[in-house]
């Protein structure tokens, strides 16, 4: 497959970046979705993920056909039109060893999946939950989806006159530890934040704008690129160290950076901007979540962190085995169960 | 016959010159919510126990307290279970129904009513009795709920008197139903006993209705069917559960959560075999059970027509994708809410066709207890092994009511699992996961978590051709669709066979599914007596087999028996043996409630009569 594997080109599971990679894209050229893409291909290679472990998950929209575009070695299901999270829901409780990658979109998961998303948070199954956010519906031709910003006027879609839901608080009141929000423009800060998601505990929902190049992509939009570009906000810089690094971690001056322990064990690293942000206060993410919608600002970054909550899976309380992977002996009671049974019935 | 309110010389019940033993139907008329069930499900179990095939029906409210219901139960020495037209008795204890309750006892009829009543009911074409309730209640301190809860035994003592059941054998049902309470058992008992003393004093039996011992029981077990249903998934192996709460399918989901301390749980380290999460709406617990179903599991979910509705573009999904799931549909009244505590056959269209385009799904139908218990192994293996949602269509009066029923056995078949490739397998074999390598339309499939990397594939709702690969060309989709209706086809072979029962010289069949079963063998018995031999088969599955072709070519004609308006197996049936369609007549009905004797005979008699001027 693609690449020759040498000694300096594979990661630690002997994969090259190329095993990552899923079909060409057939989304149109410069679609914003592309290049979440292309980190998820990059994210998989720098953290040896092993494909078999990732389950690849989407609903319906230019966003959701995203997952055939990455991590070709990994299962992948692509449901129906706001399904996503139940579909999800159910395989990662069969077989809880794997870890879900989910790429949903705006109207996939604000307007006919906003039920299932917020129930899923609630449960808080295991998965990167990413919406790609371009505040329209992308595959059928432009439609206003209910991330639009109130008052936008669109070429196709006219204008809007509804006010905007927004994913990250709706995340944070369904109870979600981890709540993101990124640029498709940000490279380096959805890899990061994707890396930090993928060691979260539960549900970790990332909000990426990510531009419609065909719908809304006027310079005024709040989620067009040249916006984004200019207005992004991000509320600090993020490095995520992952568990094996731990020695390598850079020294900084007290009061500089913020350190957040994940999970597995891992650190996410959040050196101060101009203002220094805590997310791990829950009514200050609302609270400044609530400005920056009200000032238009394009804040970015790790919006809200805690991983107290147990997953589902935990709450279930599975054992070592997946219910998948069970068999006849572990699934099927013996006979004699039965007969004594029959037995207290009809004594 | 007269109103017998003096009280009279102690006495055992008189014996009647020409009495009627263990063949009549009662019916308790109460207001559900005050735990009128328990004393109904007292008397049942104990006449099952005395030997005698008996059969009960909750004919309840949508609601949870305060409203009329009545609780029929059938005492038949030849073993008939259907629900009879009329009840010659009547135990009233709801004030509010009693002037209508008493309308419906036939002359020759019994009453049996509070004596705390203002308003007596009157008739004199029947046997009136009546007992002091509130007497008895008061004696025991009880007051409030607890009160309403224990007059009901005022009635089990009363009835014990009139019938001439045994105290010993309601002592032994309250242990049944109180699962061993002792404490609970013997206030109960106090109060049964009471009445039952009271009622010897002062009760003198007039009427014919009696019970007495038999050995038809011995051995059997009763449940209801979704009890049976949950006990029968549990060893078949299910493991994953996803769910809405909808009566008449709640208790099955109920059943499981019970069951699995004791079955599915390892006594050593806690360890669950099965998840059961409940659901935001029947919509999420179909994508649940799928997902699930495509990771490995054997899933499933229980529900009732309102959920059938939201499950329509899953299941269609889980058809065209390949995942297994069992859905249990415990049918009620449609469409739209309808009558949700009554009973119904309206929904084999709708599930048959389920989904939108080209598509069909397996259909198992129980008739029994035993079925409902031996099909929770069927429908995961079907599942299984079709790759494809299978539905079993139960209905409320299985799911909800008592049946009599032998002893389940073990399951002979092992649990199936299907073609299922493990990651050696995929290096040997090959693997593209929509090419129909056998020749019966069923394909291999690889699980998530699958370590070979040729193993991964994409699940889709979309077109696609043989690798899973997105296709919009026309010969893909085209042989894919063709494909799956090759598997329908193994599907035929695979399902559970018809069940057929002949007499001799019958020229006339019958075609039914589920729990109709019961009136139409007490009716075909009564039809052969006046000359109308017929022969019946049951179907226990959709799609049908040849023997059902040959079954109907057999016949002058053959009447399908179904509990809705529009005769929808009746419409199946012709569209899958358009040949033989003049050959089918259909014999449709539905009121909400279970299928009589009577009322089939009529119909068929009318069906005959008509037949004759043509
Ligand atoms: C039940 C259902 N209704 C409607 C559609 C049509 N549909 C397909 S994608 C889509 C909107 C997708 O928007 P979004 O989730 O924002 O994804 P984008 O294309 O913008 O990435 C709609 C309405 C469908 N597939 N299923
Ligand atoms: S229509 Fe918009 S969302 Fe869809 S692929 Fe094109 S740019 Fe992307
Ligand atoms: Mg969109």
């Amino acid at each position: 497959m693609g690449q020759t594997r040498t000694r300096s080109n594979v990661n630690l599971v002997g994969l090259t970046k190329a095993d990552y990679n899923g079909n060409p894209t057939t989304l149109c050229q410069g679609c914003g979705h592309n290049s979440i893409a292309s980190q998820l291909i990059q994210v998989g290679f720098e953290l040896s993920l092993r494909p078999h472990e990732i389950i690849k998950m989407s609903g319906i929209g230019c966003s959701s056909k995203s997952p055939a575009y990455f991590l070709g070695q990994s299962h992948g299901f692509n449901s129906l039109h706001g399904r996503m999270p139940s579909i999800s829901t159910g395989a990662l409780i069969a077989n809880h060893h794997l870890r879900g990658i989910g790429v949903s979109g705006d109207g996939d998961t604000a307007s006919i999946g906003m039920g299932q998303f917020k129930h899923l948070v609630r449960r808080n199954v295991r998965m990167v939950y990413i919406v790609e956010n371009n505040g329209v519906y992308g595959l059928t031709k432009g439609q206003f989806s209910a991330t639009a910003e109130e008052g936008l006027k669109l070429k196709y879609a006219g204008k809007n006159d509804l006010p905007p839901i927004d994913i990250c608080m709706e995340a944070i009141l369904a109870g979600c530890g981890f709540v993101a929000r990124s640029f498709s423009g940000d490279a380096k800060q959805v890899r990061e934040l994707l890396k930090a998601a993928l060691s979260h505990r539960g549900t970790a929902v990332l909000d990426i704008i990510s531009p419609c190049v065909a719908f809304n992509n006027e310079d005024w939009s709040p989620k067009s690129y040249a916006y984004g570009k200019q207005n992004e906000l991000p509320l600090h810089e993020i490095g995520f160290v992952p568990k094996r690094d731990e020695i390598e971690i850079e020294e900084y001056a007290p009061g500089e950076m913020r350190q957040v322990e994940l999970h597995d064990g891992s650190l996410i690293q959040l050196r101060k901007l101009e203002s220094d942000y805590d997310p791990t206060d829950q009514m200050g993410a609302l609270h400044r979540l609530q400005w920056a919608e009200q000032k238009q600002e394009f804040i970015t970054g790790l919006i809200y962190y805690n991983p107290d909550r147990p997953s589902l899976a935990e709450v279930c309380n599975l054992g070592e085995t997946p219910l998948a992977q069970m068999q006849e002996d572990k699934l099927r009671p013996r006979p004699e169960a039965l007969a004594q049974y029959m037995q207290e019935l009809s004594g | 016959m007269g109103v017998l309110l003096e009280p009279a010389p102690a006495a055992a019940p008189a014996v009647h010159p020409n009495p009627i033993v263990n063949d009549f139907s009662f019916v308790v008329a109460t207001e559900n919510g005050t735990g009128s069930q328990t004393a109904n499900l007292t008397i049942l179990r104990a006449l099952f126990k005395m030997g005698i095939p008996v059969n009960g029906k909750n004919i309840f409210p949508s609601n949870i307290q305060g409203l009329p219901t009545w609780y029929h139960i059938r005492v038949s020495k030849d073993g008939y279970v259907a629900r009879r037209h009329t009840s010659e008795l009547l135990i009233a204890f709801n004030e509010a129904t009693v002037a209508e309750d008493i309308k419906n006892v036939p002359a020759g009829g019994v009453c049996l009513f509070n004596a705390d009543w203002r308003n007596v009911p009157t008739r004199e074409d029947i046997t009136l009795y009546s007992i002091p309730v509130n007497m008895f209640v008061r004696e025991t301190g009880l007051k409030g709920k607890l009160g309403n809860y224990i007059a009901n035994m005022v009635y089990v003592g009363a009835v014990a008197h009139l019938f001439g059941i045994p105290l010993d054998y309601i002592e032994d049902a309250l242990r049944f139903n109180f699962g061993g309470r002792q404490k609970l058992v013997d206030s109960n008992m106090a109060v049964v006993r009471a009445a039952y003393d009271w009622s010897v004093a002062n009760i003198v039996k007039v009427d014919p209705y009696a019970v007495s011992r038999m050995n038809e029981t011995s051995g059997m077990i009763m449940m209801t069917g979704n009890e049976a249903a949950a006990l029968g998934a549990i060893f078949g192996g299910v493991n994953f559960v996803a769910w809405y709460p909808i009566t008449p399918s709640t208790s099955l989901v109920d059943a499981i959560n019970e069951y699995l301390p004791r079955f599915r749980t390892d006594k050593t380290t806690g360890e669950v075999t099965c998840a059961v999460i409940q659901a935001e709406d029947e919509l999420a617990a179909m994508g649940m059970i799928l997902g699930a179903g495509w990771a490995g599991t054997r899933s499933m979910t229980a529900t009732s027509g309102p959920g059938i509705s939201l499950m329509a573009e899953f299941t269609g999904m889980g058809y065209f994708a390949e995942i297994p799931a069992v859905v249990w549909n415990i049918q009620r009244v449609g469409p739209s809410t309808g009558l949700p505590t009554r009973t119904g056959q309206g929904d084999i269209i709708f599930t048959y066709y389920l989904g939108h385009g080209d598509s069909k799904n397996v259909i198992l139908f129980p008739s029994s207890i035993k079925e409902c218990f031996e099909f929770g192994t069927t429908s995961f293996n079907l599942a299984e092994m079709l790759q494809t949602p299978v539905f079993v269509l139960s209905d409320l009066d299985l799911g909800m009511n008592n049946w009599m029923s032998e002893p389940f056995t073990f399951p002979d078949e092992p649990l199936q699992r299907g073609k299922v490739l493990s990651a050696e397998e995929v290096n040997s074999k090959g693997f593209a996961r929509y090419k129909d390598v056998d020749g019966d339309g069923i394909t291999y499939r690889t699980l998530p978590g699958n370590e070979n990397p040729r193993s991964a594939w994409f699940a889709r709702g979309t077109g696609h051709n043989e690798k899973a690969g997105y296709s919009e060309r026309p010969e893909d989709w085209y042989n894919n669709m063709e494909r799956l209706a090759r598997k329908f086809d193994t599907a035929r072979k695979l399902v559970p066979g018809p069940v057929v029962q002949r007499m001799a010289g019958a020229k006339v069949g019958i075609i039914a599914v589920g729990t109709t079963e019961y009136a139409i063998e007490e009716a075909r018995d009564r039809l052969v007596a006046a000359n109308l031999p017929t022969n019946f088969m049951r179907l226990r599955a959709l799609p049908i087999n040849d023997e059902v072709s040959q079954f109907v070519a057999e016949h002058e004609y053959v009447y399908v028996v179904e509990l809705n308006r529009d005769g929808q197996l009746h419409s199946i049936l012709i569209t899958e043996m358009p040949h033989l369609a003049t050959k089918l007549r259909s014999i449709a009905y539905l009121d909400g409630m279970p299928l009589t004797a009577r009322w089939l005979v009529e119909a068929v008699e009318a069906a005959e009569a008509q037949q004759e001027v043509l």
